[in-house]
């Protein structure tokens, strides 16, 4: 099966890198996914988005994405957030209070977060 | 007598002071390699938006008003990056220093400088001179987030979105005094014993035109190309005012070690002859009595054999 490598880099670290068979990410225009072979693309993705990440060996990484982008070109995909977070990162308690408050960004921010943490909002 | 006592009260008190240094010192040795990991943390973001830049610029104008020079400019927002606590040597005397020159040459060009400073130490520095800081802001200099960035970057944006032309058409609100220009002022960490002020112009920015090495990839843009660029390329502001934040938050760390090691050194030398002198007046006092019981017990044996 064909593969291509992926980036997930937050302003403050590297969160993940490595192969995937599939990155679907939701940008301003819609949600996209992209196999291997994509043509370049360079995409603004929406405030408080989910990036799910397929991995060769069937595996799915998941992250909570705020204020990102997406490039994509020779079979590269980076996805570059001012903040992100992988699922197994997300306190739960906290986005749920976030979820709850009474900043709009960060009631975006936390729904997503939770989403990706695997709860219905 | 009294002399012995006061030597060792001197002594017992520099001992203090230098548990005291040496605690700063070890402090800050730990937080050098925590704000190094930081620095080398960042660098794969920094690396990535500067590639998506490149491309996007391929595709749209360059006309967005961070790129284009302006002519006869008014006024330059300087930033200057000072630290929060001071046990730091000459950190914050030679940034400071750095960002007068820089002010001096802006009115040599005509410019009004605008402070704006980052780090307690730097608004005391302003204030008790009585000079006018545009906006501060302290807190986080020790270690500095993406967010801390974020919100000076916006600022300092919008004041040079507003601009000095007398624009009405412009959205940002009028209370922001507008700049043509913004130049960052930070140290540089060179390394652990070194780090150096240094002095970069964050907006507007240069563009650098390079010959492309064969075909460039067509990218498809989503929205497209100059909405994208415009979204960009605050980010990327963003991006170097973290880079330098991080710089600075390292040098710092070296600059206290630095200082905080000599300064344990000093004590250490203090303490050392403090206690050579103190060893010698407890010596002559001892040397003293013997010699008054020798001399009493003379004059007795004289006195007796009469």
């Amino acid at each position: 099966m064909a593969e291509m490598s992926v980036e997930l880099v937050a302003v403050e670290r590297r969160l993940w890198s490595g192969t995937a068979t599939s990155v679907v990410a939701q940008t301003t225009e819609g949600v996209i996914g992209i196999l291997p072979g994509h043509e370049p693309m360079l995409g603004q993705l929406v405030e408080g988005g989910v990036v799910k990440i397929t991995t060769p060996d069937h595996e799915t990484v998941t992250a909570a994405v705020h204020g990102g982008f997406l490039s994509t070109s020779n079979g590269v995909v980076s996805v570059l957030a001012e903040s992100a977070e992988l699922a197994q990162e997300i306190d739960v308690a906290a986005a749920r209070r976030d979820a709850e408050g009474d900043d709009e960004q960060a009631r975006v921010r936390a729904r997503s977060r939770l989403r990706v943490a695997g709860y219905s909002v | 007598m009294a002399q012995l006592r006061e030597l060792r009260d001197r002594i017992r008190s520099v001992q203090s002071t230098r548990k005291i240094t040496k605690a700063q010192e070890l402090i800050a040795t730990s937080r050098i390699t925590r704000a190094q990991a930081r620095v080398e943390a960042s660098r794969p973001y920094a690396e990535e938006i500067t590639r998506v830049l490149t491309a996007l610029a391929d595709a749209s104008p360059l006309d967005h008003p961070l790129l284009v020079e302006r002519e006869n400019s008014k006024r330059s927002a300087v930033l200057v990056v000072t630290s929060d606590r001071g046990f730091c040597g000459a950190y914050n005397a030679n940034v400071i220093r750095a960002a007068e020159e820089l002010q001096n040459t802006l009115r040599q060009q005509g410019k009004t400088p605008l402070l704006y400073v980052i780090g307690r130490k730097g608004e005391a520095y302003y204030r008790f001179r009585n000079r006018e800081i545009t906006k501060s802001w302290s807190g986080f200099t020790d270690r500095p987030d993406y967010a801390n960035a974020a919100d000076v970057g916006e600022t300092l944006v919008n004041a040079f979105m507003q601009g000095t032309e007398e624009a009405k058409h412009r959205e940002t609100p009028e209370d922001v005094l507008g700049v043509d220009e913004i130049h960052l002022v930070h140290t540089e960490f060179v390394s652990m014993l070194t780090q150096r002020p240094i002095i970069r112009r964050v907006a507007p920015l240069e563009v650098e035109y390079t010959e492309s090495q064969g075909l460039r990839p067509a990218y498809d843009f989503e929205p497209d190309a100059s909405t994208l660029f415009r979204e960009l390329l605050p980010k990327y502001i963003n991006t170097r005012l973290f880079a330098g934040l991080l710089d600075s938050a390292a040098s710092e760390h070296a600059a206290r070690r630095t200082a905080m090691k000599s300064a344990t050194d000093n004590a250490d030398e203090i303490v050392q002859n403090l206690s050579r002198e103190a060893n010698r007046a407890r010596q002559a006092q001892i040397t003293q009595e013997i010699s008054e019981i020798v001399g009493g017990v003379e004059a007795l044996s004289s006195a007796g054999s009469e």
